[in-house]
């Protein structure tokens, strides 16, 4: 992985925000202008630390929503009880300035020069965000590893990206399962992601594809654990988890 | 509260080591078994950042922040190797 290795220390810096987005009701993607960035690796992801007047300062972690290449965005859920997210999806206005360290992370990432023969990405809820990054990585470097995506979500409107996610890219299959609510003549899955619903989606474990799960923590312990039962090898299968937060 | 995983300390880490540790490989001092950082078990706010091993639960590492300083407990790794990086 030569030139991918991040060096130096890990400082804090002062983001200002460049756009925002609303993708759901409950979510946001946010556009940051970084003075420091030497790039990122799809996957990765920024801490965002926030500092009241008293002092008080909090501290989460978002993953990047865009591209390596891409200026660096976040995609914020509110939580309702949170310190952190209800400020950055309610409050947040363009020429607002946080403050952001990173690029974070080697575990959770793909590169287009990872050659794998497929790529299975499984996602619950704002799990999906990392994905996006992942999925514009692939298109802008003209990739073509074949790539399925199950998205589970509560329901329709709860889908981030969905305009995105339907534009259909040559290679990429998108399986959305919609947990809670289904519109009317609803053609998708309608159930929890578990074994079963794997073994229908997923690549066959002979394939030997990489897997990448993201969601909270129930739902990531669920698919690797399904994976692993369906035959893939653990090392195959990278989870990142966040909490059980968030819906899928 | 609910636990997490390694990729969620990559950047407390990054602050203790300078360096890139969610690929590094930490063996369990406790049951042996070896694997990413990223895929410990870990409690973010416990208090102070607790890590365990996803085999045994076993206490991994312990980080507590002190002011500006970190306090770094890792008795529970009999092993932890970062690859070199390039």
């Amino acid at each position: 992985m030569a030139g991918t290795a991040i060096r130096g220390r890990l400082t804090w810096q002062v983001a200002s925000v460049e756009s925002v987005r609303q993708e759901t009701a409950s979510v946001r993607t946010i556009e940051l202008q970084l003075p420091d960035w030497a790039g990122h690796r799809a996957g990765q992801h920024v801490d965002v630390r926030l500092t009241a007047e008293d002092g008080y300062s909090a501290e989460r972690s978002y993953s990047i929503a865009s591209a390596p290449g891409e200026p660096v965005a976040i995609t914020v859920e509110r939580l309702d009880d949170g310190e952190v997210s209800p400020y950055l999806t309610d409050e947040l206005r363009v020429g607002d300035e946080i403050e952001v360290r990173g690029p974070i992370g080697g575990y959770f990432v793909w590169d287009s020069h990872d050659m794998p023969s497929q790529l299975l990405l499984v996602a619950g809820g704002s799990g999906i965000v990392p994905f996006r990054s992942i999925l514009r990585h692939r298109e802008r470097s003209g990739s073509m590893v074949a790539v399925r995506l199950l998205y589970s979500a509560r329901s329709l409107p709860d889908v981030i990206y969905r305009a995105e996610l339907d534009q259909h890219q040559s290679g990429v299959s998108v399986n959305y399962t919609l947990t809670r609510e289904q519109p009317p003549g609803w053609h998708g899955y309608a159930r929890r992601v578990d074994e079963a619903l794997l073994a229908e989606v997923a690549w066959p474990a002979r394939a030997e594809a990489l897997a990448f799960a993201c969601g909270p923590t129930p739902f990531v312990e669920t698919v690797a654990a399904g994976l692993v039962a369906l035959g893939y090898r653990p090392g195959l299968v990278k989870t990142e988890r966040f909490g059980a937060t968030g819906g899928s | 509260m609910d636990a997490l995983d390694g990729n969620a300390i990559g950047g407390l880490l990054m602050e203790v080591f300078g360096t890139e540790m969610t690929v590094a490989v930490g063996t369990c001092a406790t049951c042996g078994s070896a694997g990413p950082v990223a895929e410990c078990i870990v409690y973010l706010r416990a208090p102070g950042t607790v890590v365990r091993c996803r085999a045994c639960a076993s206490v991994l590492m312990v980080v507590i922040r002190r002011g500006e300083m970190n306090c770094v407990d890792l008795q529970g790794l009999a092993r932890l190797e970062a690859p070199a990086s390039t």
